[in-house]
């Protein structure tokens, strides 16, 4: 008996490297074939907000790929635990408190960060794409593939805005970085910056736009119907 | 357990709700002095940075003890409350007031020489609250400096009035007109002046896109000062008795 006991102890799993070639799609694929915005088509409100200049878009960025980090973390870790009829409150209190949390230490020890970054505070709990990936993928799955999977599409999210801001703060002030750009004498030419481009339309007509350019690079993504 | 189960599920809900409640209150009440400390640093910035005295956090009450000569506060017919210490006046409370319970805070700032009246504001900007302060020279007329500042207003657009190329359109504007009423400064569209030339046109021009945030300037400015002129004036009129 206590043989038995033994060799069940130190049955050895087949444990999936690190960085296996499963994970680095998880990482890989957000960022094109399966972007959350252009392909699962979540996380628009902020694409359009947030893109008027670079350096919100930036900032924007790197905060959801924190929270969206930590809290499939969290939701993976607890995603037996979590009874189903709730688990989407359960979801949006992980969401709200690591947001929340973060809005807390920044205003004690980086207080100008959190000047930056408190007008994205709401736009980062109600984006789609942090409750979307919850949902869809750490419920059902291992904590560091969770990992991978927020910061991958956390990635494709940032790549996503950074365009789009690229483009409106350019066509829009001639700036980037809030740093002037377009040379005067192109304005002395008869150049008038694209006022339009600093409204939220065009920023849904840019997205458009990257949509068509990803589905004729990629034609397998357009719906049959 | 059975995890889907009504007793599972409420104590997991209560579970979940102790756990995050008491993390969250114990993280803010242990960083709350600090928080506090760098509001109250970062107010001095600002209050400083209206008389031209740019600094960082570290130096803000070095230097604002060093410019700021006094600190009022005023009642709405112009006299002053000894009672309340101007500094820790919070304007969203005291705006919720009827305007004769009110306190309105006055600064008074004394760099190199020059005399300054720095007077707090508050309004209503597109989304929330907007607020900044105003300095007025020696003249109580012309401005100069102001800060803004606002809680959410949309990032590019109305959030530009913190930025420092709007703050400096307000430089060297006049706040009263030649009859000596109160007129403030109007953010405008329509102001055709875009390198801010003429200083005695009381408007600078507005922000493209960000139209009712720059008419909650406006009328931050014109509401807040309205209540000042009791004790501006009768400081003009002091002046010119003892002359």
């Amino acid at each position: 008996m206590p043989e038995k006991k033994a060799t069940l102890l130190f049955v050895n799993k087949e444990r999936e490297p690190l960085f296996s070639k499963k994970n680095r799609k998880l990482l890989s694929d957000p960022m094109d074939d399966n972007n959350p915005i252009t392909v699962q088509v979540l996380g628009i409100c902020s694409a359009l907000a947030i893109t008027v200049q670079l350096k919100p878009a930036v900032v924007m960025s790197i905060s959801v790929m924190a929270v969206m980090a930590a809290s499939n973390v969290i939701i993976s870790i607890l995603r037996n635990l979590i009874p189903n009829r709730i688990r989407i409150i359960v979801q949006l209190v992980v969401v709200a408190s690591v947001v929340i949390l973060v809005d807390q230490i920044l205003r004690a020890y980086a207080y100008d960060v959190s000047k930056e970054l408190s007008i994205f505070i709401g736009l980062i709990i109600t984006n789609c794409i942090v409750m979307g990936r919850l949902e869809a993928f750490a419920l059902g799955n291992g904590v560091w593939k969770s990992f991978l999977d927020g910061i991958g599409n956390a990635a494709g999210y940032g790549v996503i805005l950074i365009l789009v801001a690229f483009f409106r703060e350019l066509f829009g002030s001639g700036k980037l970085f809030g740093f002037q750009v377009i040379p005067d004498a192109v304005y002395e030419m008869g150049y008038v910056n694209n006022g339009l481009m600093l409204l939220s339309p065009m920023a849904l007509i840019t997205v458009g736009i990257l949509i068509w350019i990803q589905r004729s690079r990629n034609r397998t993504l357009i719906e049959k119907n | 357990m059975n995890r889907d189960s009504n007793a599972y599920t409420f104590i997991f809900a209560t579970l979940m709700v102790l756990v995050v409640a008491s993390v969250l209150a114990f993280t803010a009440s242990s960083l709350k002095d600090l928080q506090d400390s760098n509001v109250r640093k970062e107010k001095m910035q600002n209050i400083l940075a209206t008389i031209g005295v740019e600094t960082d956090r570290e130096q803000a009450e070095t230097l604002y003890n060093k410019y700021i000569t006094g600190e009022l506060s005023l009642t709405s017919s112009g006299d002053l409350d000894q009672e309340v210490i101007a500094f820790e006046i919070n304007l969203n409370n005291e705006l919720k007031k009827p305007a004769n319970e009110q306190r309105f805070p006055l600064y008074e700032a004394s760099v190199e020489g020059e005399k300054y009246y720095i007077v707090p504001l508050r309004g209503a900007g597109l989304w929330n609250a907007i607020w900044g302060y105003i300095a007025l020279e020696e003249d109580k007329n012309t401005i100069k400096g102001a800060v803004f500042d606002h809680v959410g207003e949309t990032a590019g657009l109305g959030a530009e009035i913190t930025q420092e190329w709007f703050q400096n359109r307000f430089l060297g504007e006049k706040v009263f007109d030649q009859n000596g009423n109160l007129v403030g400064i109007n953010v405008s569209k329509t102001n055709n002046d875009p390198k801010d030339l003429d200083k005695d046109d009381h408007e600078v021009d507005a922000i493209s896109g960000a139209t009712i945030t720059g008419d909650g300037v406006t009328n931050m400015i014109h509401e807040r000062l309205n209540h000042y002129l009791p004790y501006l004036k009768a400081a003009e009129q002091t002046v010119a008795l003892n002359q």
